[in-house]
């Protein structure tokens, strides 16, 4: 039989197409450090025992892998699964329509009965479950090096904002940098944020971030929180602007500076100076036994789809990375804490298991400012705190700015 | 004659199926997704293009932001110091290449080589060689001069100016090498007959051979006017906007506003904005150009 080339290729194609390629996921993210691609290679290796196909496609950059994910969901071309975080980023793609919701994997495996409330409220809409999560990072840790702190003479890790401020101090004497921070507009918005829920408290950071009252702004809590942090800059270095927060991560490493305001992916950088938590360097989530624990992280969401072997794919990706051994993996290699309370976590260093405890405990949990302000009111009121950080605002028209910023 | 008539129609017609495919791509994306853009401008558009109509309320929204207002402030400034300090900066360089120095190439190499260097590479560069604590104030204060302050980077009034230094530092190469191409073109003989007049060498550039290269200004003035329009760059590797929002572009602003604030219908309005004022200055030098050109050909 003689055959054509173009019936050959289409034989070709039709036998490619039929083969074995079970459950087919592409899955966009945007782990691309080492230590990240270690972590996400877990979630890989996890699914492909589970009997699917991982086809990795990381774009570097959080806003880039979401901007790729956005355009590939409204050019038609969408992804099985794409990464976001425990937010509302996602909130308007959900609103048109465009994502999967993933009730049958929620119900089975009980998201309703153990998963912590504040992860529930991102990621169930009307109802519906949208996206899996598959960490709890949170942003709001303070790291100190005990090398520094021995140097100026601080005895032990302060307990409240009070002892804070006097640590500052003395390691402002003894000549060191009391807190290093990036000058960048995001790392001054995790300080604002830490301060206004540790200063403020977590009425004065729910009313302003959740319920946008305007009126809160101009109350104690948020004057408060708006004083100190004029005052913590005075603790900050000249060459702070435009720092990356691994930077200033290293001068906490080698003991240049003192603290550092960031989240827990700050540990992959203490880890990678083979330092370890408790020896050479400390870490705490607030102030006192009951400090709230900020809960955000990172979720996975279905893009709209009607064909069955992706629907398959999506539901055993959602399984998959909420199953305990994945979670256990991949959280240890990212230096997160597991979104099931129910794992192992005697293996976990000594910050990761005092987030263990603090998630334990429901009243101290509390949501991300993502997770409760639309990205454009987030922007916005970025750009206010930046400004008041840099310059030499006054509290009453930060205050006012600040009003107009969550007018929305 | 007569036979070379239909050659030539022949000729005509297959360059315009030859130029068919480009003029396509202009139409039809370029000039038709920035008729989109401002039709998106009007709608409230978040994170997907909606197809409603909401007036100008993003335009208002826009003008209303202090971030948008302080980019275009900065574009002002920059534009103006970038393009003059290039084109005097890019002139010396050209005339004192023109001078036969000897290792007029190797020297021709060195002040060119900056601009084979990425905006991004460039700014990053700038970033640390400007940081108060790493780099040139630094190195002077260990120098022996403990009083000495550069640190204009992090100044919230006086960053812009760094910005303007990196930019210079690395587009003067590429005037230099445009109008030192033009100054080649000039007739030696025009200098030796100003020689004899007994002019000196400076008048003799200034008023012989400057508007000689009047074409070359040309080309590196569109040229410069680009990079001002589309600075970005520079200004996300060196300071990301910075300190606070006082070094803000109009272009970072609308790709922050485009991607990470999922405001579509917001970047657009800023996009209008931007094309509205590049169009603004344009139409009248076209104008002049037109008229000086009938002029020439009426005379």
């Amino acid at each position: 039989m003689q055959f054509t080339l173009k019936q050959l290729a289409l034989a070709a194609t039709l036998a490619v197409s039929f083969s074995a390629q079970a459950q087919k996921a592409n899955v966009i993210h945007w782990w691309t450090s080492g230590g990240e691609s270690a972590a996400v290679k877990e979630l890989a290796d996890a699914y492909t025992k589970a009997g699917g196909t991982w086809v990795d496609e990381a774009v570097a950059g959080a806003d880039n892998a979401r901007a790729a994910a956005i355009n590939r969901i409204a050019g038609g071309n969408p992804p099985t699964a794409a990464q976001f975080n425990t937010s509302k980023q996602y909130h308007d793609v959900i609103a048109e329509g465009q994502l999967n919701d993933i009730d049958a994997v929620a119900s089975k495996e009980g998201w309703d009965k153990w998963m912590p409330k504040p992860i529930v409220d991102a990621i169930k809409v009307k109802g519906h479950y949208y996206a899996v999560p598959v960490n709890i990072h949170n942003p709001a840790w303070f790291w100190y090096s005990k090398d520094a702190l021995k140097k100026a003479g601080v005895a032990s890790e302060p307990k409240t904002m009070d002892e804070f401020f006097a640590a500052l101090d003395k390691l402002k004497a003894a000549g060191l940098v009391p807190l290093a921070l990036g000058g960048q507009s995001w790392q001054e918005w995790i300080t604002f944020y830490s301060v206004l829920l540790y200063v403020g408290g977590p009425d004065a950071y729910l009313k302003f971030f959740k319920d946008h009252d305007a009126a809160s702004v101009n109350g104690e809590g948020m004057r408060k929180t708006l004083t100190a942090l004029k005052k913590l800059h005075n603790y900050v270095d000249a060459g702070s602007p435009g720092r990356n927060w691994n930077d200033a991560t290293a001068m906490v490493i080698s003991g240049k500076a003192g603290f550092q305001i960031m989240g827990d992916w700050a540990k992959g950088e203490f880890g990678a100076a083979k330092q370890t938590a408790g020896k050479e360097y400390g870490c705490f989530a607030g102030f006192g036994p009951k400090a709230p624990y900020m809960v955000a992280g990172d979720v996975f969401v279905f893009p709209k789809t009607t064909d069955k072997a992706a629907i398959e794919a999506q539901h055993k990706l959602a399984t998959v990375f909420t199953s305990p051994t994945a979670q256990v993996a991949f959280n240890n290699k990212k230096g997160s804490i597991p979104v099931r309370t129910d794992v192992d976590s005697s293996k976990m260093d000594i910050c990761a298991q005092a987030g263990v405890q603090a998630m334990k405990d429901p009243s101290r949990q509390i949501a991300n400012p993502d997770a409760l302000m639309t990205p454009d009111m987030v922007g916005a009121v970025q750009d206010v705190i930046t400004k008041f950080w840099n310059g030499n605002q006054s509290v009453d028209d930060a205050v006012k700015a600040l009003q107009g910023a969550v007018k929305g | 004659m007569a036979s070379s008539q239909p050659a030539r129609k022949k000729r005509a017609a297959a360059a315009q199926l030859a130029l068919l495919p480009m003029a396509i791509t202009v139409l039809g994306v370029y000039i038709g997704t920035v008729l989109w853009s401002v039709r998106i401008s009007f709608s409230s558009s978040k994170i997907f293009p909606k197809n409603d109509f909401v007036g100008f309320s993003q335009y208002e929204r826009l003008f209303a932001t202090e971030r948008w207002t302080v980019s275009l402030h900065n574009i002002a400034i920059f534009g103006v110091l970038f393009i003059l300090a290039c084109m005097v900066l890019g002139f010396f360089l050209a005339v004192f290449l023109d001078q036969h120095v000897r290792g007029e190439n190797v020297l021709r190499t060195i002040f060119l080589y900056p601009y084979a260097m990425s905006f991004v590479a460039t700014g990053l560069v700038w970033q640390w060689m400007l940081n108060p604590g790493l780099g040139i104030q630094a190195a002077v204060r260990n120098l022996g001069f403990p009083e000495f302050q550069f640190d204009w980077i992090v100044n919230q009034d006086k960053v812009i100016y760094t910005l303007v230094v990196a930019a210079v530092w690395q587009a003067s190469g590429l005037v230099m090498a445009v109008l030192l191409a033009g100054l080649r073109g000039i007739d030696e003989s025009l200098w030796n007959a100003a020689r004899i007049d007994g002019v000196p060498r400076w008048r003799y550039y200034l008023s012989v051979v400057l508007p000689q290269l009047g074409p070359a200004f040309g080309t590196s003035f569109v040229l410069l006017a680009v990079g001002v329009v589309k600075v970005y760059d520079v200004v996300v590797a060196m300071t990301l906007g910075g300190p606070g929002n006082a070094s803000e572009v109009p272009a970072k602003f609308i790709m922050d506003n485009l991607f990470t604030r999922a405001n579509v219908g917001l970047a657009s309005a800023a996009s209008t904005v931007m094309l509205l004022t590049v169009l603004a200055l344009l139409v009248p030098w076209w104008y002049a150009r037109s008229v000086q050109s009938r002029k020439l050909v009426h005379s």
